[in-house]
């Protein structure tokens, strides 16, 4: 492995392994606090060269922003297209669950496990969740109030998912309302043996649910893929990697 | 085979929906190990046909499995 430094820019040029080349890479931000510059000999053609900038500042707007983390180093196609595949990921699942697949809770019965493993790592657009469960957490309206719902069988399905106001409440309805709201917890409690808002969510959307939840949390771990890779940058096999690999095949 | 996956798709539409899923990770997953666009695309399409003939063998294996009902 060659090292060499040319004023505050380090020049790491992967000889031996990915592995080996990073771990040069990790020392010389942390001695150094340097930019490193990772050089990737091809078998034909120039050397890909890749400047990370500081990969700290690069990994948290990666995480904050998808994209955005390549966009400070300058290399726009790739931060471009991790941040449409991401974002339209999260998005469109988002729509699959009508706003309601990202949430965070911890509350009994309800403990929402794919948010904080997954879904929070989409970065920005994740964190109205956590706005929505600090508002709600003492039985609070939600900011962003998508419908209200009212406990028990009420029968009249199309006023369901409408805002109901004074004008449009039937007699018969409480007057005390449960509000869904955007990337909100379900309103009320999460009862296992009973109609709740949780359930009534997965009766209504259906597989939509599951779908919404499913393209949020891949959103989610796409995004740390894209971390990762602004942060120690491509995971490119050098022409000795390769060769080690064929070999391996071979025999 | 054909009628199978028209069948398969007719009654389950929601196997659509992988479909996207696929092609983002795959683009995604090539752009972690590539720099060049050109790159990333052809890998991506190497993973693409990949998952796609893993999840092909699954689902003969599952069909298969029927006629030993």
């Amino acid at each position: 492995m060659l090292v060499s430094r040319y004023g505050k820019t380090c020049v790491v040029v992967v000889t031996m392994s990915t592995s080996s080349g990073f771990c040069w890479s990790f020392e010389t931000i942390k001695l150094l606090h340097i930019m490193p510059e990772i050089v990737y000999p091809q078998d034909k053609g120039d050397p890909v060269v890749v400047n990370l900038g500081n990969p700290y500042i690069a990994a948290l707007l990666a995480w904050l922003v998808p994209g955005a983390g390549h966009f400070y180093q300058r290399r726009f196609a790739k931060g471009l297209l991790f941040m449409v595949c991401v974002l339209a990921t999260y998005f469109v699942g988002l729509g699959l669950g009508h706003g309601r697949v990202v949430y965070a809770s911890t509350r009994p019965n309800d403990f929402r496990w794919q948010y904080p493993f997954f879904q929070l790592h989409t970065g920005l657009v994740a964190l109205p969740a956590i706005v929505q469960a600090y508002k709600t957490k003492d039985g609070d309206d939600p900011y962003w109030v998508l419908c209200d719902r009212f406990p028990g069988d009420y029968s009249n399905e199309s006023l369901r998912f409408q805002r109901i106001t004074d004008d449009n409440r039937p007699a018969t309805m409480p007057k005390e309302t449960l509000k869904d709201g955007f990337m909100a917890p379900p309103p009320g409690q999460v009862d296992l043996d009973n109609t709740d808002a949780l359930g009534r969510w997965h009766f209504d959307y259906k597989h939509f649910f599951e779908l919404g939840t499913l393209y949020t949390m891949v959103a989610g771990v796409l995004n740390l893929l894209a971390v990762y890779d602004a942060f120690c940058g491509p995971a490119i096999l050098t022409p000795e990697q390769r060769e080690r690999m064929e070999s391996k095949k071979a025999k | 085979m054909n009628e199978i996956l028209f069948a398969l798709a007719g009654t389950y539409p929601n196997i659509y929906y992988a479909a996207p899923l696929i092609i983002v990770i795959s683009l995604v997953y090539g752009a972690t190990r590539h720099e060049n666009l050109a790159e990333i695309i052809e890998h991506a399409v190497r993973s693409l046909v990949w998952v796609l003939c893993f999840l092909g063998t699954i689902l003969a294996v599952v069909w298969l499995s029927g006629f030993f009902n």
